[in-house]
């Protein structure tokens, strides 16, 4: 990579435009005894916030530094085992 | 050495071969289609190691050369007129990310109404893209040129795109003696491919993410802009050594032709060059007029300096501008003016806007422009008006 030029380049880290968890309005709450693990939570979540924990008693985990509470989550969840909750 | 009879269309699809390219995109327009054509006859037949892939729009067509330079490939595309400005949007994406792409743009008139003939609108539309911009005056240029873009291109003082232009069926279609240079010698001349970083898998890099501080995304603007002004040494460079090899020099920027003794110049690009030198000689052999003729070679970055030289002690130029922003006048003229008045050089300059739409304009029209507007400044010391449009003919 040239040093002398001024390129419109990143290395990909963890939370490169801050923690967006503040920017978060509304929470959402995990149920493990509702879930069926189908991850589909995982898989739509647009900021990648969510962990799967496998063979964990949740099995997943929300990470509330970057989750931005867009809901997408509790929305395609088919058992409605994430639900959106006012924060604070 | 070997001289072939080559279309303007042809001579680009073979220095595109000399050149080795890895990756070629095709979408077809007139009067470009020939172009790809002809360099998927070349990668048909095995003449061509490259990949050919055809892409449903201009705008991938670009996109995919940007996507395999990306990767570290040498890459061409071709395109003309409404196809170009269906690109537009990609010019900026790869210009934008510096990496080297070369480009042939055969120059079409914009619709409507609907039109299939030369003039410079096209191009001129991608001024602002931060692309090279070279103009071919026959068909050896043509190729010479394209040769010489992929160097310049690669360049680690430039690394910007480049598109080298030749006008529709002037020099598209039509066949002329080209010396086609031998493959060592192209070997020789081109280095490996350099670009400023390649997209590997495993080494993952994001390309145009939005910076955190809005100041950065003005430098790389800067940048671009600098890069420019170190593309015209690049440039002079290049032509010195192409023509130490074949020995054809064209002049880097700009080429003077009789301007020794010149008081009055025309200032043009692109095939009618030709039929402007033929102006300038039969205005000195018959009328003894000191006229000399600034072909300007490259538009992007723009003869800035060449043209304070060349008309620092001038009486009068006439620009002659293929294409022209409505509202302020033809591209070329703004920029002659803009490069005078900052170096303090005021003569009379005078903009004639011309052969839009393929409207055809000889030798004899340039000539009987060229006599009305120099009898003006000999007489009032200025011309009538600044900015003309003149259809040749009766």
């Amino acid at each position: 990579m040239s040093d002398e030029l001024v390129l419109p380049l990143a290395k990909p880290v963890i939370g490169v435009s801050g923690k967006t968890g503040t920017w978060r309005l509304q929470r959402p709450v995990y149920d493990s005894s509702k879930c069926i693990k189908c991850r589909l939570c995982w898989l739509y979540c647009p900021d990648s916030t969510i962990d799967i924990n496998e063979g964990g008693i949740d099995f997943i985990t929300i990470n509330y530094d970057y989750c931005k509470g867009c809901g997408i989550c509790s929305n395609v969840c088919p058992t409605k085992a994430i639900t959106m909750t006012p924060e604070g | 050495m070997t001289l072939k009879t080559l279309t303007g269309n042809y001579a680009v699809a073979t220095a595109v071969k000399l050149a080795r390219v890895n990756v070629i995109s095709a979408y077809p327009i007139t009067p470009q289609t020939t172009i790809v054509e002809k360099l998927a006859e070349m990668v048909e037949s095995g003449e061509l190691k490259a990949g050919m892939i055809r892409v449903e729009s201009e705008h991938s067509a670009l996109a995919a050369v940007y996507g395999a330079a990306s990767g570290g490939a040498r890459v061409f595309t071709a395109t003309s007129s409404h196809g170009l400005l269906y690109m537009h949007e990609m010019l900026w994406w790869v210009a934008g990310s510096r990496i080297p792409v070369v480009m042939a743009v055969v120059t079409r008139t914009i619709g409507p109404p609907w039109n299939i003939w030369t003039d410079h609108s096209d191009v001129m539309d991608q001024r602002d893209t931060g692309w090279l911009i070279t103009f071919a005056e026959n068909n050896q240029e043509t190729l010479d040129e394209t040769i010489k873009l992929f160097r310049i291109t690669e360049d680690e003082r430039v690394f910007l795109p480049g598109i080298v232009t030749l006008d529709a069926f002037i020099l598209s279609h039509t066949t002329e003696p080209v010396d086609v240079p031998d493959q060592s010698l192209v070997d020789a001349f081109l280095p490996p491919r350099k670009q400023p970083y390649i997209f590997r898998a495993g080494e993952p890099i994001i390309m145009g993410n939005i910076p955190r501080d809005l100041k950065w995304n003005m430098m790389m603007r800067e940048d671009i802009d600098k890069a420019m002004e170190r593309a015209k040494k690049v440039i002079e460079e290049t032509d010195l050594l192409w023509g130490r090899l074949v020995g054809r020099r064209y002049g880097g920027l700009t080429e003077c032709y009789r301007c020794e003794d010149a008081k009055h110049f025309i200032i043009g690009v692109g095939a009618w060059v030709g039929d402007m030198r033929e102006a300038v000689d039969y205005l000195r052999e018959k009328f003894g007029l000191k006229i000399g003729l600034i072909k300007i070679r490259y538009f992007r970055p723009f003869p800035k300096e060449d043209m304070i030289k060349w008309l620092n002690n001038a009486v009068s130029a006439i620009v002659f501008d293929r294409s022209v922003s409505p509202g302020a006048g033809g591209p070329i003229f703004i920029e002659v003016l803009a490069s005078l008045a900052s170096a303090g050089v005021r003569i009379p300059v005078k903009g004639v806007v011309a052969g839009l739409a393929g409207v055809d304009v000889t030798p004899e029209d340039v000539a009987n422009a060229v006599l009305t507007s120099v009898s003006e400044v000999e007489e009032l010391g200025t011309f009538k008006q600044s900015i003309s449009w003149f259809y040749g003919g009766e």
